[in-house]
């Protein structure tokens, strides 16, 4: 549990005072979850665009038939890495940035349940990301798709080293996954300030639970078949090798069992961003407040009751086949829900049309097209001319970027002023969504065309004749508008950033929820108070019918000297013990002991010190009061 | 599905295919050789009579939402000046009722559909009820076996048109998917499993089709091609297939030659050619090549050059090709692609 509530015993004991250190050193001994919030985003961006790049290349390559811009082995890779790489490096990580940074600032805490573990979240995460791209320099990346179905991924099939790359990368990054599910639930149930309780919680909370929940049921399947492939390629076992009477369909349903869930959990927390943006700018509450918490509920719930739908064409009959196309269509009914709670809450609402509110309604669009394509393929007869094909392709990158990543921008702009204390441009904002949303549907939307026509996906290059040049042509053109349009808000991200001074407002777009009460960017401590939560929409709750601050809930640290704040102290064994795990993980792939040794050897080291310690956390002084407006 | 009549059913098919044009550049070629939309037997005609109906349901339910977002997005903005506060709604029970109901009636009635049409597609005919043909997925080419012909061969698959066929799917390697559009969608092929899928042609022609499950560096050069031929032309095919004439006369030196090569350099060892005693169980069998449209899997046109550039370097023509560069110095090479396009 958090440090800070630990009572000072010995006098040598005494915490340390917080002093300032080296950027490099703040970042790998940081336990703030505001910091390790940043370092996920940025990471997680510079995946973003190292798959972007992947993305682009492909588009390239499919610009006409018979091409050999790459050849068929470097595609391959190319696509395998580009879904690796969105999923698990960007888009989820980019949801875990915001989780960090957001989710105790909005329950009024000082930081999570659990900052050490935070911590050895994100550098697992990292580690994992940088082993797989090495696998680039050392032999070649994993080139079985995402889903690395067996036996294409078996030793048989595959000897290099790029599944194995697959198999340890996944597992490290998998493994801090978990660990910050578990982290996220304790904080969301153990640290609400005084007053806010589990009803009163801001909807990017509640998405952040079950976005937890899933992950923690969903991610250990993964894990497990993982493990599996990994003792089959490095050890001999026979789990999934025919001939010794394994199975192949075992990883295809470990893998969807993890696979359907994983499509929640990367777009639950952006229904969340959405819930929380859209009430902001129309100036009004959410629309069904507890339909919508229910709404998420059921989508997490009804997540793992679908995975069938990703293998129709597998061949399990009629019956599992019409089971499972019911059920994936009920999940149309809760995310409806969402989507008209939505519109309602702009109905008769005063809509300001930020570059973060373009975003949610680009979001909005996209995302319902997603879901009609959705519906569509849950009719199991019909999926099996779309299974495989360019149209679930289109299908999913409706939703994960029209969703996902749009709902991702839209967070981004909303929050960049709370996480950096300035003001991102909106005149380059929308420009920015503008050229992305029509480069994407430019894009994209052919996909839907090039699928019904008989693409298959994962095909290298096509045929001319079959109506597919035309097309891919489109889309390919598409790509290069959305390229333009990410290129802007790279420009505008650095623009912003290179702005002179903080704005100093606490709250520039009229916010409801606690995270505008405090400074931009917050103390590393976020409360100097801890606030007291009288209502749902806590702040806006003050300005309607308080005096527009929040009232003061804690009771007074008797420990803490004067002018003092007790956090959890920086520590150096996350990182090592992250660190290690990476050491052994090359030791795996090539079967070197003694780095194995070596590795594990780092790993239990840092985890035996982390045990014994005893760590009675820093005191941080409290800031001189920069003057906080409400109003901006 | 919902859709009943005949001709309904043909009006909501071209409705969906020109709105699909519409959105882009239209006035461009629209090539449907192997497109699902453009149906050339029974299941394909179902899953496009179910895919055009679920997608004009899906676009009324698109018109409703669409049109809520934008009048929402036009009428309720901030206007300037403005100093009242909106009205603070929380929600209305009776309309998230509503909301929540109607599109439950809207599914409910999509899933007796599914249902439906999943045991029509999904029963299994017997031998008496429909010609029987084995596939096997190699990487990166097909086998199909017709059992009561004792038939083998590769690749090109003969069907005769308005029979059902019963398709019997397994893998010698990885998973591959059976994938026709304009016949029907597809079934996957795995190792150690026995999967099953009918077809039935409604009108004769060739059809597209390639492998629909990422199966390696050949994947995309996987190609199917259905010959649906009348029952009388079939029987023909399945004639010469059963009474090859493989071995050529002494006569005609060059294909003479390249029979003897084709021994010598080993292509025997993973070759059948029926009516010789070239029984290699490995790759493709060859017999009656001559009537093949084309070879490596669909890929090339069935020529003397493509054949000579073929055997001369497997993986140049098709990467990742299984079939060994045998280095065979280019007089045999003509030799053997010459005897080849003998076979009866």
């Amino acid at each position: 549990m958090a440090e800070h509530s630990q009572p000072l015993v010995h006098r040598y004991e005494v915490p340390s005072i917080s002093t300032q250190h080296g950027r490099l050193w703040s970042w790998l001994t940081s336990v703030d979850h505001k910091q390790l919030g940043r370092m996920y985003l940025v990471a997680s961006f510079i995946f973003f665009l190292l798959g972007g790049v992947e993305a682009f290349l492909i588009r390239i390559q499919l610009a006409v038939p018979n091409n050999h811009f790459l050849s068929a082995q470097l595609y391959n890779q190319v696509f395998t890495m580009h879904g690796i790489t969105m999923l698990f490096f960007a888009v989820m990580p980019l949801t875990s940035g915001f989780m960090n940074y957001m989710v105790p600032l909005m329950i009024g805490a000082r930081d999570v349940a659990f900052p050490r573990l935070n911590a050895l979240s994100f550098w697992l995460f990292l580690f994992g990301g940088i082993m797989l791209y090495s696998s680039w320099f050392l032999g070649g990346a994993p080139n079985a798709g995402w889903w690395n179905y067996v036996p294409i991924s078996g030793l048989q099939f595959n000897p290099g080293h790029g599944i194995d790359f697959y198999d340890i990368g996944l597992q490290i990054t998998g493994l801090g996954s978990i660990i910050g599910s578990i982290n996220f639930l304790v904080t969301i149930i153990n640290m609400r300030a005084p007053g806010m309780t589990m009803m009163r919680l801001p909807l990017f909370v509640w998405s952040t639970f079950v976005t937890s929940l899933l992950i923690l049921f969903a991610l250990p399947p993964l894990s497990v078949t993982m493990f599996l492939q990994t003792f089959d390629r490095l050890f001999g076992a026979q789990f999934f090798n025919v001939a010794a009477g394994g199975n192949p369909l075992l990883w295809t349903n470990l893998f969807w069992i993890f696979g359907h869930p994983e499509v929640y959990i990367l777009i639950l927390p952006v229904f969340g961003i959405v819930s929380e943006i859209l009430p902001t700018f129309a100036r009004k509450p959410i629309f069904g407040y507890t339909a919508m918490v229910m709404a998420t509920f059921v989508i997490g719930f009804l997540a793992f009751t679908v995975w069938v739908h990703h293998m129709f064409s597998l061949g399990y009959g009629p019956v599992v086949n019409s089971i499972f196309g019911i059920t994936s269509m009920l999940i149309a009914i809760p995310t409806g829900v969402k989507v008209f709670n939505w519109i309602a809450t702009l109905w008769n609402g005063q809509l300001r049309l930020t570059t973060a509110v373009l975003w949610v309604l680009g979001f909005l669009v996209c995302f319902t097209i997603g879901g009609m394509s959705g519906v569509m393929l849950a009719v199991s007869p019909a999926d099996l001319q779309y299974n495989n094909s360019y149209f679930v392709v289109a299908h999913f990158h409706y939703v994960l970027i029209g969703g996902s990543l749009f709902g991702l921008f839209a967070g981004l702009y909303y929050w960049f002023p709370k996480i950096t204390g300035k003001m991102m441009n909106e005149t380059l904002g929308k420009w920015n969504f503008w050229l992305m949303f029509i480069g994407f549907n430019v894009t994209f939307f052919p996909f839907h065309i090039l699928g019904l026509l008989g693409m298959p996906r994962r095909i290298y290059t096509y045929a001319p004749g079959l109506g597919l040049t035309f097309w891919n042509q489109v889309s390919t053109f598409g790509v290069f508008i959305l390229t333009a349009g990410l290129l802007v808000f790279i420009a505008n991200l650095f623009l912003s950033l290179s702005k002179q001074g903080a704005m100093g407002v606490a709250d520039p777009w009229d916010g409801r929820t606690l995270e505008w009460t405090i400074a931009s960017p917050p103390p590393e401590y976020n409360y100097e108070h801890i606030p007291l939560v009288r209502s749902r929409d806590a702040l806006w709750a003050e300005k309607m019918y308080g005096n527009g601050t929040m009232l003061n809930a804690e009771e007074l640290d008797h420990h803490a000297p004067q002018g003092m704040i007790h956090m959890p102290a920086r520590t150096m064994l996350p990182v090592l013990l992250a660190f290690g795990l990476f050491v052994a993980g090359y030791g795996f792939i090539f079967s070197i002991v003694w780095l194995d040794v070596v590795g594990l050897l780092i790993t239990f080291a840092s985890l035996l010190k982390s045990m014994f310690e005893v760590d009675r956390g820093s005191y941080i002084p409290v800031q001189t009061h920069p003057e906080v407006s409400i109003d901006g | 599905m919902l859709v009943s009549s005949k001709r309904r059913r043909g009006l909501v098919k071209r409705g969906a295919l020109s709105l699909l044009i519409a959105v882009g550049l239209s006035g461009c070629g629209f090539d449907t050789t192997q497109s699902a939309l453009n149906p050339a037997g029974t299941v394909a005609q179902i899953q496009a009579r179910m895919i055009t109906s679920s997608f004009w349901i899906m676009m009324v339910v698109s018109v409703v939402v669409f049109s809520a977002l934008i009048v929402a997005i036009i009428r309720f903005r901030a206007k300037p000046g403005q100093k009242t506060l909106p009205p603070q709604t929380e929600g209305n029970n009776r309309i998230e009722f509503l909301w929540t109901v109607t599109p439950a009636i809207i599914l409910a009635l999509m899933m007796i559909g599914t249902i439906n049409q999943s045991f029509v597609l999904g029963k299994i005919y017997p031998a008496s009820q429909a010609l029987q043909v084995d596939v096997t997925g190699h990487q990166f080419w097909w086998q199909f076996q017709y059992p009561s012909a004792n038939i083998t061969t590769a690749n090109e698959l003969h069907i005769p048109v308005g029979e059902k066929v019963e398709l019997i799917l397994t893998s010698a390697d990885v998973m591959h998917s059976f994938w026709v559009p304009r016949l029907g969608g597809k079934t996957d092929l795995i190792p150690g499993r026995t999967n099953y899928m009918w077809i039935e042609a409604s009108q004769p022609g060739i059809y597209h089709g390639q492998c629909a499950e990422f199966c390696g560096t050949g994947h995309a050069d996987m190609r199917i091609t259905v010959d649906a031929e009348p029952p009388a032309r079939y029987a023909v095919w399945v004639q010469s297939m059963t009474h090859p004439v493989s071995v050529p006369p002494k006569s005609s030196t060059l294909a003479y030659q390249g029979y003897l090569d084709f021994a010598s350099a080993g292509c025997e060892s993973c070759h059948t050619i029926g009516g010789t005693n070239f029984a290699g169980a490995v790759g493709p069998n060859l017999t009656d090549l001559s009537d093949r449209l084309m070879i490596a899997a669909n890929l090339i046109p069935n020529t003397l050059a493509n054949r000579e550039a073929w055997i001369h370097d497997p993986q140049a023509v098709k990467p990742g090709a299984l079939m060994p560069n045998l280095h065979l110095p280019s007089n045999e090479v003509t030799a053997i692609a010459t005897y080849l396009g003998t076979l009866k």
